[in-house]
């Protein structure tokens, strides 16, 4: 049994795709249930393979028993065993955590959206947990495009901005098809260590060169670096809540795990960081991702509009931290990813509690939540520390792992775009709190409410919401041994 | 000049896979009309499954079926020795597949999505849905 976890977390995935969506026909209290057993099947495959990888070290799964180079391998490092854990559990709290919203915002469509849901979160594994990169280009589209689906499924807005993204997302993922193809034509293969292990004599190639840069901008596109990412603010917010917290925490950090992985594995360090030598000019290009993402953010008055182009900069430290080229970023790259994943979900499921309650996410809206609704708004104040990098937060850790990246490059306009973009946050966040904390709650007719009793979100979205926040404390806590155990093994010794 | 002409003639599907990519980006960028860009769209996708398929092709080959298969005359193989040059390679068409499956599932998404906003909007066309959002 669990020499098969790593067909097991598509697999399974996959196949109640289909069974939730015929389930949605009979009852569709069935769909619920299908879905949580399904992911938890995958969360807990997902730990048991980074268990296994931690002990055994790298686990390499053959697809019908073909061998690598001919048939699709499953190729699961400490690297990508991390990911799926972090990619399975959100996916699985988020679920949980969502039941009710989503009974709420479309009571008729349930099947549908869990149908959707589960096959996005198929698709995901499947990007993380594949060795073969054209196989990686099928399972991106099918993120991508059941993505697409559950960010139009609110209604709205929601389709014409859904349909932007679509525009952006399959360009993107068409030049990662184009830059396969490249490599394609000069190695004669798709295996990623297969190809890694032809590159090497071809790296003065002017076709690998190509489809080096092709490959990144596509994933750039999908994953929404700067001056690619005017398709996120509006999909992402005009989504339904249990469709954003999803795909917000989710979509971008598997794309950077493409990413690193493209750097790591297939292109390897040296020909990415020492034959190509245009370190310096993508870290200048995070610098200005993040500076822009904190100013667009600033300029916001909606939190969840907000919180998307904190997204924006958050990719812009993961993109730099992995492209300083050296331990220290890389590793912040690497903790950021699971940070970032835990952040986002936790700030977003606060939305969505509010949108629960409030039916709005405007800043007019939060007036006198705090004493509304006191947890939800715990857990966001823990979030935000999060975000703006206070520890014993997980958020602070990974900065300073990225900012030591920053000092041993000798590159202080990264450090200085870093400290720049948590002072804003700052700004942003205490903005917010104090709009919670100290404005008397008004509700929709303008009239002033003053002893407003406690009117919490029902308790299995507050759970679920709480667990996050205490992760997000605890992942801060166990910091020291996620980078010693893991990601240390993640890095080639290459990489200094 | 003529060796430029050489190098565009030599290498003739590229040039093609090229032009057909930059008229699909063009209609994505330029065309206001929603359904025009999903046009755009499929534009762009088939030039790429046009480049695959053409990386694949080979003139003078034939198809990749071994006309003395394995088997009882195995031995016979060796005097049948495989001439790679002679087949054309079937990966890169057999990827193509599989691309035209994804090409097909995003153009019905994307349409899918375009009936949506027509629904509320009454328009696909992209200004006149802006100036009803800022109306707004």
């Amino acid at each position: 049994m669990s020499q098969q976890y790593p067909a097991l977390i598509v697999i399974v995935p996959l196949l109640a795709a289909f069974i939730i969506s015929a389930a949605g026909w009979v009852n569709k209290r069935l769909c619920f249930p299908v879905a949580v057993a399904a992911l938890s099947v995958a969360t807990y495959s997902s730990i048991g393979l980074l268990l296994r990888v931690l002990d055994q070290g790298v686990v390499l799964y053959k697809l019908g028993g073909w061998d690598p180079p001919w048939g699709i391998a499953y190729y699961v490092d400490h690297l990508n065993g991390l990911v799926l854990v972090v990619v399975s559990a959100v996916a699985l709290i988020n679920l949980i955590a969502s039941k009710k919203i989503i009974e709420q915002e479309f009571p008729e469509k349930t099947g549908p959206f869990y149908t959707l849901y589960v096959l996005m979160v198929t698709g995901l594994l499947g990007i993380v947990v594949t060795g073969d990169a054209f196989n990686l280009y099928v399972l991106l589209e099918i993120a991508s495009l059941t993505g697409y689906g559950l960010l139009a499924m609110g209604g709205g807005r929601g389709p014409l901005a859904a349909l932007n993204y679509l525009y952006m997302g399959t360009i993107g993922a068409c030049f990662y098809l184009l830059g396969i193809g490249y490599l394609y034509i000069v190695t004669g293969s798709l295996n990623m260590v297969d190809i890694a292990g032809i590159l090497p004599s071809l790296y003065q190639s002017k076709a690998v060169l190509t489809a080096f840069i092709i490959c990144m901008v596509g994933v750039w596109l999908k994953m929404a670096f700067f001056p690619l990412h005017a398709w996120l603010p509006n999909a992402y917010t005009y989504a339904p809540s249990a469709s954003s917290s999803l795909i917000a925490p989710l979509m971008t950090k598997v794309m950077i795990y493409v990413m690193i992985r493209l750097i790591l594995t297939v292109f390897t360090p040296q020909f990415s960081f020492t034959i190509l030598a245009v370190n310096e000019s993508i870290v200048w290009l995070a610098v200005i991702a993040i500076v822009m993402g904190a100013v667009l953010a600033l300029a916001e008055r909606n939190l969840k509009k907000m919180l998307t182009y904190i997204i924006i900069a958050e990719v812009g430290y993961m993109v730099g931290g992995a492209w300083l080229g050296n331990r220290a970023g890389m590793t912040g790259a690497i903790l950021h990813i699971v940070n970032d994943a835990l952040m986002t979900l936790c700030v977003f499921l606060v939305v969505g509690n509010i949108v629960y309650k409030i039916k709005g996410y405007a800043f007019d809206d939060l007036k006198g939540l705090f004493r509304k609704m006191p947890f939800t708004m715990g857990a966001f104040v823990v979030g935000a520390l999060s975000i703006i990098g206070v520890p014993p937060t997980c958020g602070f850790f990974s900065k300073w792992y990225l900012i030591s990246g920053g000092i041993a490059a000798g590159h202080y306009g990264f450090v200085a775009a870093l400290l720049f973009s948590s002072l804003v946050n700052v700004v942003l966040f205490f903005r917010i709190i104090e709009l919670g904390y100290f404005e008397p709650f008004s509700d929709h007719h303008g009239h002033n409410h003053h002893p407003e009793p406690i009117d919490e979100a029902p308790l299995s979205m507050l759970v679920p919401l709480i667990i996050v926040a205490a992760g997000l404390v605890v992942v801060g806590m166990y910091t020291g041994d996620i980078v010693t155990r893991i990601i240390d093994f993640a890095i080639p010794a290459g990489i200094v | 000049m003529g060796d430029l002409i050489q190098t565009i003639i030599a290498k003739y599907n590229y040039w093609i896979y090229i032009t057909l990519m930059m008229i699909g980006l063009y209609a994505m960028i330029a065309k206001n009309n929603l359904v025009k860009k999903i046009v755009g769209m499929g534009i762009f996708q088939t030039a790429i499954i046009l480049f695959y398929v053409s990386i694949g092709a080979k003139r003078g080959a034939t198809i990749p079926i071994l006309e003395h298969g394995h088997g009882e005359q195995g031995h016979e193989i060796s005097s049948h020795m495989v001439h790679a040059v002679d087949y054309i390679n079937p990966l890169p068409h057999v990827l193509m597949l599989t691309a035209i499956v994804v090409a097909v599932a995003t153009l019905g998404v994307a349409l899918a999505l375009a009936i949506r906003v027509y629904n509320r909007y009454n328009t696909l066309e992209e200004d006149e849905i802006l100036e009803q959002i800022r109306e707004k």
